[in-house]
């Protein structure tokens, strides 16, 4: 009895998971083909939601929807802003906390995941109390975005830069070091390429927090729209199939860089190994 | 996340994280100086806000946005915010729990298969597990929206298998909203998941089978164990955001699902009502606060990320 419920249980395990994992993912791809397939989609009316007919008119004329083209650029603006700023503050403390040795280390390790174990409604609303409080109640607007951007991002770049420091091999920047490069030159030459696809995947995930973000912005933004906050203003009143064209331009950007430096990875880890 | 990726077959795959480097760190000021700008950023803008916020929450709530409010130390404004309010605030914690739950079991089952069974594909699973998150939030929701409408093959489907009764309907529902939550949150649950089961040696799975061990005791007894950095780091990542979001209950429920995150957002920035939405605002954190602690705790691990 044992033998058949052992093989099994063995059989179960090694396909049903890998069926089941599949399954999942299956399930998180599901939006993105209606994300696609909608932005062929020539709709009858602006509130019933069906795929009506085969058009390229969205592709054709992106910024057709009044207000889209605008927030989508504003957004792409402050992303870049906070990714710039949130990168170089994000990798400064990355650096300090692997290399470097303080008084008060916990309590920056306790303030850095802070910010990420704060619902976003929390944040975002402390935020608005202050700047209502500093009196720039009624000046919110870009500038008060990038700043919450800027603070929100900053924690995912320390963590993500972390992890690429810790697990850096200190014997190659010895190795510089013994062969007589200067700090500086061992920095440039030996660790800020070796630390840079942190650096870069911390600056990729900056952008699409940024870009991505509603529920802080939401708050923040005074009369400023995002693109985010765009299209919340028109899930009310329906929404333009170009929404679709711009969900399916960013997935597929995104999708390019994300492939480009895997492979780029793969190649030198190859270099690396010999 | 990328670093545990390759690994030679032999060595030893169960070590614990990589012990910090022999070379004691330099203790100097350069370290200071470097932490300097970003912790500034941080307590400027997230500590001194969470001060702010507190001070809000004790305004009389007689004033408004416009006149200014005067600080009256109103602590009947938490009176008001529970009396007014309990409802969204428990239904919040009620779908953060349960969309938590089914995102485990989900995301346990495609981080074990990434870790364990996908062989040379695990590099493209991962990246397709992240993939999704690129397109926008709201977007991926709106569609979600479109998929679960009253006249749409999954409610049709739904309807012809008798789940669903033939005035049934999904929008508008808790599932909808819960189905929403274990959606957009699922990947912040793969990715801690995967992590931790990544680092399990297969060999330990193994030799608890060679002690005849059954596979399901041997995953009790073996995997989820070791497991359990990434199923705390996971849930916690998941509940935290889960129960502050607005905007699936706002796309695919009715008020009937309102939760706590559209109550705060709409005294804030419709019914101008700071004092109390701060009052709800504090509370949420506080009581996240102390779940988290709690938890922690409970689950033995101290480390989080």
């Amino acid at each position: 009895m044992n033998g058949p419920l052992q093989r099994l249980g063995r059989w179960v395990g090694s396909h049903l998971v890998l069926a089941g994992g599949l399954l999942v993912l299956l399930y998180m791809f599901v939006p993105i083909f209606v994300v696609v397939l909608m932005s062929f989609n020539d709709p009858d009316s602006r509130l019933i939601y069906r795929f009506d007919g085969f058009t390229l008119k969205n592709w054709a004329d992106p910024c057709a929807p009044d207000g889209m083209c605008g927030a989508l650029s504003r957004s792409i603006q402050i992303g870049l802003l906070a990714t710039v700023v949130a990168t170089l503050l994000g990798t400064l403390m990355a650096f300090a906390l692997v290399r470097h040795r303080f008084h008060g280390r916990s309590a920056a390790n306790l303030g850095i995941f802070l910010p990420m174990a704060s619902p976003e409604i929390v944040m975002g609303s402390s935020l608005l109390a202050l700047f209502v409080a500093a009196g720039f109640g009624g000046r919110l607007g870009f500038w008060t975005i990038l700043i919450a951007h800027i603070m929100f991002c900053l924690s995912f770049v320390v963590v993500t830069v972390r992890a690429r420091l810790a697990g850096l091999d200190d014997n190659l920047e010895q190795a510089a070091m013994d062969l007589y490069a200067t700090e500086v030159q061992t920095f440039r030459r030996v660790t800020l390429p070796l630390v840079f696809p942190g650096i870069l995947g911390a600056a990729l995930l900056s952008f699409s927090l940024s870009f991505d973000d509603f529920i802080i912005t939401n708050l923040n933004a005074g009369n400023t729209t995002t693109f985010p906050m765009y299209v919340w203003g028109v899930a009310q009143r329906g929404v333009p199939m170009q929404v679709n064209v711009v969900g399916t331009v960013m997935f597929l950007v995104s999708v390019v860089i994300v492939v480009a430096v895997e492979v780029r990875r793969r190649r030198q880890e190859r270099v690396l190994a010999g | 996340m990328t670093a545990t990726a390759t690994r030679p077959a032999g060595s030893s795959a169960a070590a614990p994280e990589p012990a910090p480097p022999a070379k004691p760190p330099r203790r100097n000021l350069t370290g200071y100086w470097l932490l300097l700008p970003g912790a500034l950023w941080l307590a400027v803008f997230f500590v001194v806000p969470f001060y702010s916020l507190l001070a809000t929450s004790l305004y009389d709530p007689g004033g408004s946005v416009l006149e200014g409010y005067d600080m009256s130390w109103a602590f009947g404004n938490y009176v008001t915010a529970v009396q007014e309010y309990w409802r969204p605030l428990v239904r919040s914690l009620w779908y953060g729990a349960v969309a938590t739950a089914i995102c485990l079991v989900l995301g346990y089952v495609l981080a074990y298969a990434i870790a364990f069974k996908a062989g040379r594909w695990k590099n493209l699973m991962l990246i397709l597990v992240i993939a999704p998150f690129f397109t926008s939030f709201l977007v991926r929701t709106l569609s979600w929206k479109l998929l679960l409408r009253d006249d749409g093959f999954v409610v049709d489907t739904l309807q012809f298998l008798h789940v669903l009764g033939a005035d049934g309907r999904l929008l508008a529902t808790p599932v909808a909203v819960i189905a929403g939550l274990v959606y957009n949150f699922l990947p912040f649950m793969v990715l801690p998941l995967y992590a931790s089961i990544d680092k399990i040696d297969p060999r330990l799975v193994e030799a608890a089978g060679d002690l005849y061990a059954r596979p399901f005791v041997g995953f009790f007894k073996v995997t989820w164990p070791l497991s359990l950095p990434g199923v705390v780091s996971g849930t916690l990542l998941t509940f935290i955001p889960a129960v502050g979001d607005y905007i699936n209950a706002q796309l695919l429920g009715s008020p009937g699902q309102r939760m706590i995150g559209n109550v705060i957002q709409n005294l804030f920035t419709d019914a101008g009502d700071y004092p109390v939405a701060g009052a709800l605002s504090v509370m949420l954190m506080l009581l996240i606060l102390v779940l988290v602690l709690v938890y922690v705790r409970r689950a033995g691990t101290e480390e989080l990320l």
